[in-house]
């Protein structure tokens, strides 16, 4: 192809954009809706999936000894919980430590009146899981541990946080299909649209002798550029959006700011920029090439 | 000796530029048969009109020289290409070899006069400073040089006439075909539109022209085909058009 050409086809993919303004902007105004919804809903998925991993990373199994184990013993215990495939990672708390952490968060200056550790017999292992849903395998294999007295699990924790996690799937999944589906009707009949305006021309353009290519690439071009601008539209909104709603949250809700921990703009859009650009492109260039291809064989 | 099933390829003499061999068109989605069988040759420099009524198979003919259709049956060359095996990559390049005028002019709305000539230009990808060149040569010809900026919608049906036979003219096709030039307009416009095509002619290009318009086929006197119902009812060099009443 030559340069000059090249450059033609450029022209005439911006200038068709122009041309057909009203169309330009249906189509620009299809993209950027369904990126909007898909974009507001993808920030607030990753949010929620962010607090319930944040929840999950906080809860622990404690696995109590029997009296007069041995240090080695304890550690040996360590050892095989270490090995599973559910565990993180575990911390070992010693006597002092836990009376320490409980004077501190309970007792305060009322702490005073012990003389002796009243927890001698508490020290213990906090065991961190991978993924909670494991929680119930675990407990039951620790259960069969020599040298384990008791074990402290919240099975409603467990199964609250399971259930959330599993709820998220499946409102994702269920309004990705809603959105998909919005998404083909809304863009086929922007593309029938399309269909109607470019009949003529194409069909010119072919009794001249121009190729399926030549005819095809400013169409292209023209349906990237109005797909790249209907992405990139409803990304600034929801990145204004969200910087608003952070800080309204955090001024007027100060508790659930401090309690929920939000993901900064920067990670939220490190993934929905590329993911949002990908698909308005797709779209525009999918779009015009299906609107072009059914007029090509004249 | 085996003969062997492969059918016999004709030769076609290097001054037959079109050339119809028992072509026979039935359309698969009715069943209707719009061409019988027709045979017709048409040879470089020739200045050729086609008539008949509706229903008698112009418009089927333009479309196999356009390649739009294919034969059902029989061979069509033109310029020593057989149109039946030719691929739909192939298609456009053979198009080029033809200048194309219709009725309803189909200019680009959206583009000015220059940008509609030049069009024919940038699809053989001639460079931009012969495009420069060439198309206000040719507009001038046609003779709408001062109108190189304005709109189709601007210009009177001749004058967009005109420019659909500047863009077919550019590219300097050995076949020009005209499916009912002078059909949308005035006697006046008509005459001059014939004159261009007959100047044309002189100049050496083949042209093939569908039309209705009784007055300008009878004043001509040029080569005449006359179709009834699919089939050639009548050639005649210097004819006239046939009355069917």
């Amino acid at each position: 192809m030559r340069i000059s050409t090249f450059f033609y086809t450029l022209r005439q993919g911006v200038r068709n954009m122009f041309r057909n303004a009203w169309f330009s902007m249906a189509s620009i105004a299809t993209i950027a809706s369904c990126l909007l919804l898909f974009g507001i809903f993808y920030s607030v998925v990753t949010n929620f999936t962010n607090i319930v991993k944040n929840a999950e990373a906080g809860v622990a199994v404690t696995v109590f000894f029997d009296e007069g184990l041995t240090d080695e013993e304890k550690q040996q215990i360590g050892e095989f919980i270490l090995a599973r495939d559910e565990v993180s990672k575990i911390n070992f708390v010693n006597a002092d430590d836990a009376w320490n952490s409980f004077k501190e968060e309970y007792l305060g200056e009322y702490a005073d009146g012990f003389t002796e550790n009243p927890l001698e017999d508490s020290e213990h292992y906090e065991i961190y899981m991978k993924d909670i849903s494991m929680q119930t395998n675990l407990v039951k294999y620790l259960e069969t541990l020599p040298g384990v007295s008791h074990i402290n699990s919240s099975q409603q924790t467990a199964d609250a946080l399971t259930g959330a996690n599993k709820l998220i799937s499946y409102i994702s999944v269920g309004i990705i299909g809603i959105l998909l589906a919005v998404s083909v009707f809304l863009i086929s009949n922007t593309v029938m649209i399309g269909i109607s305006v470019r009949r003529e021309e194409i069909g010119i353009m072919k009794y001249i002798g121009a190729t399926d290519f030549f005819v095809r690439a400013p169409f292209v071009v023209e349906g990237l550029i109005i797909g790249v601008i209907g992405a990139a539209i409803p990304l600034a909104i929801i990145y204004f959006i969200y910087i608003k709603a952070m800080a309204i949250i955090m001024e007027r809700f100060s508790v659930i700011g401090s309690i929920l921990q939000f993901l900064p703009v920067e990670t939220v859009f490190a993934t929905l920029i590329p993911v949002s650009l990908g698909i308005g492109a797709g779209i525009g260039l999918v779009g015009s090439f299906m609107t072009v291809r059914k007029h090509l064989r004249v | 000796m085996a003969l062997g099933k492969k059918k016999k390829q004709r030769v076609i003499a290097e001054d037959d530029l079109i050339v119809f061999d028992n072509v026979t068109k039935i359309y698969e989605d009715n069943g209707s048969l719009a061409l019988n069988g027709i045979s017709l040759t048409i040879k470089r420099g020739d200045f050729v009109f086609i008539v008949g009524d509706s229903g008698s198979g112009k418009s089927t003919l333009i479309k196999l020289l356009l390649r739009e259709l294919t034969p059902t049956s029989g061979e069509l060359y033109v310029n020593g290409i057989n149109l039946s095996k030719l691929r739909h990559r192939q298609v456009p390049k053979y198009r080029r070899n033809l200048g194309v005028v219709f009725q309803d002019f189909r200019l680009l709305k959206d583009r000015n006069v220059y940008e509609n000539v030049a069009f024919a230009q940038r699809i053989v990808q001639t460079p931009n400073r012969l495009i420069k060149r060439n198309v206000p040569a040719i507009l001038s010809i046609v003779g709408l040089a001062g109108k190189y900026k304005a709109r189709p919608k601007q210009l009177s049906g001749g004058e967009q006439q005109r420019v659909a036979l500047a863009r077919a003219l550019i590219n300097k096709p050995p076949i020009l075909i005209c499916d009912e030039p002078t059909g949308n307009l005035d006697p006046r416009n008509s005459w001059e539109i014939m004159k261009l095509l007959e100047q044309i002619n002189n100049r050496g290009t083949t042209i093939v022209v569908v039309t209705h318009n009784r007055e300008i086929v009878n004043e001509m006197q040029k080569r005449v085909v006359t179709m009834k119902k699919g089939v050639i009812v009548s050639d005649e060099e210097k004819g006239g058009y046939i009355d069917e009443n």
